[in-house]
């Protein structure tokens, strides 16, 4: 049987964090908001936020100067890049697989749609 | 901040509400406090004020008994409670008139929130609607910067966007030497925003645990079956099933509602 979950809220702020990393808004060695300003834009616990911030910074996402704030580190883009990938092996990927084995669509149909869709978002592929 | 230990309470002339009640909070937290109609939260939260007397056992908020009501604690609580009444003034009247009772008032701070709230300091609270003078008071409550903030359903009455602006006022606007205690109902409203649970249950604490635990313990999940293996709780939902599972290696976020039908008909998250 399939489950369907939702991450929990501190990996949602992490996801959101290093999104933003991988889009530019916050490049490496820029300064990212601090726990009570995310909290307020989020609405959400600042014990929250700061759980978020202690696992990006274990990760070596991003550094904390102290008493100045949090900064994206110069190793952050492939740190997140590296983490992702791996996500996707380990948890989209077999989705998808399990999904096509139901809808019997073998790699060869999925070739031209894997295609078509790279080259309609050519941004994403960066 | 408060510790509460072999509590016993009892309205005249009625069975026992609260029998042994034992509870330790500290501050910095966003506490919420669930529990079905009846169940006693309100009781608790008048306890914790001063407003009800405990018939024996020890409550200590902010090292004060609260039955005493003295001023360094009075001024340094607020309840926001479900039904309130205001007097024909204006904000700024009743700002005169009150504010002194709260030494650490902020009126910066009142400012800021009511015009994020959309009120102005010259209207009639009166004339203000239910959902208005709810912010007014909330609003109040968050600038007396007193220590212990207890809220009494605070978004009933709240429109749609206030919603929002609650949580975004109550995650930002605290220090870490606060404690907040919100008790509700409508467990969306405080979703993300509540960092400890406590649920009450014929008048005794059955679950006290912070979000963190929670997630660490266990993880919920939607299929298409119920009969999974390890599977602690589980409810039908449009789309399948809703489950409440022994946490296997990744955090998900927590559903409440799941999880106070599970802790409330006697399951155990381990």
């Amino acid at each position: 049987m399939e489950f369907k979950n939702t991450k929990g809220i501190f990996l949602q702020i992490a996801d959101n964090i290093s999104e933003k990393v991988m889009e530019g808004k916050y490049p490496p060695g820029e300064k990212i908001p601090s726990v009570r300003d995310l909290a307020t834009e989020m609405g959400v616990n600042p014990n929250t936020v700061m759980r978020t911030y202690s696992e990006l910074q274990s990760r070596g996402i991003i550094d904390n100067k102290r008493g100045v704030g949090y900064y994206v580190s110069n190793e952050a883009i492939g740190i997140i890049r590296q983490w992702k990938r791996q996500e996707f092996f380990e948890t989209d990927l077999p989705l998808i697989v399990k999904q096509t084995r139901i809808l019997d669509i073998s790699f060869e149909d999925l070739k031209p749609y894997f295609e078509s869709i790279l080259n309609s978002n050519p941004h994403e592929n960066q | 901040m408060i510790q509460i230990k072999d509590l016993h309470f009892a309205y005249p002339r009625q069975q026992a509400l609260f029998n042994s009640l034992t509870a330790d909070l500290r501050a910095g937290s966003i506490t919420g406090l669930l529990g079905k109609n009846g169940a006693g939260k309100t009781s608790l939260l008048k306890l914790l004020t001063g407003l009800l007397h405990p018939v024996s056992g020890e409550l200590s908020v902010m090292s004060h008994a609260p039955r005493k009501r003295e001023v360094s604690f009075l001024n340094d609580v607020f309840m926001v409670p479900e039904e309130f009444y205001f007097p024909t003034i204006s904000i700024l009247d009743y700002l005169k008139a009150y504010t002194p009772f709260y030494p650490r008032f902020d009126l910066e701070l009142l400012d800021r929130i009511l015009v994020e709230f959309e009120l102005g300091k010259e209207r009639n609270l009166q004339r203000l609607s239910h959902g208005q003078k709810k912010k007014f008071l909330i609003a109040f409550a968050l600038a007396t910067r007193c220590r212990l903030l207890v809220l009494d359903e605070p978004t009933n009455g709240l429109d749609i966007p206030s919603k929002a602006l609650f949580r975004k006022i109550i995650a930002g606007y605290l220090d870490e030497d606060q404690l907040v205690i919100i008790s509700t109902h409508q467990v969306k409203d405080v979703e993300n925003l509540i960092d400890k649970i406590i649920i009450l249950d014929n008048g005794e604490i059955i679950f006290q645990h912070t979000i963190e635990e929670i997630s660490q313990k266990v993880c919920f999940v939607s299929g298409t079956s119920k009969d999974v293996e390890g599977a602690i709780y589980c409810e039908a939902i449009p789309g399948g099933f809703r489950l409440m599972m022994p946490n296997g290696h990744a955090e998900t976020e927590v559903d409440i509602e799941l999880l106070f039908n599970a802790i409330t008909n006697g399951y155990k998250i381990g």
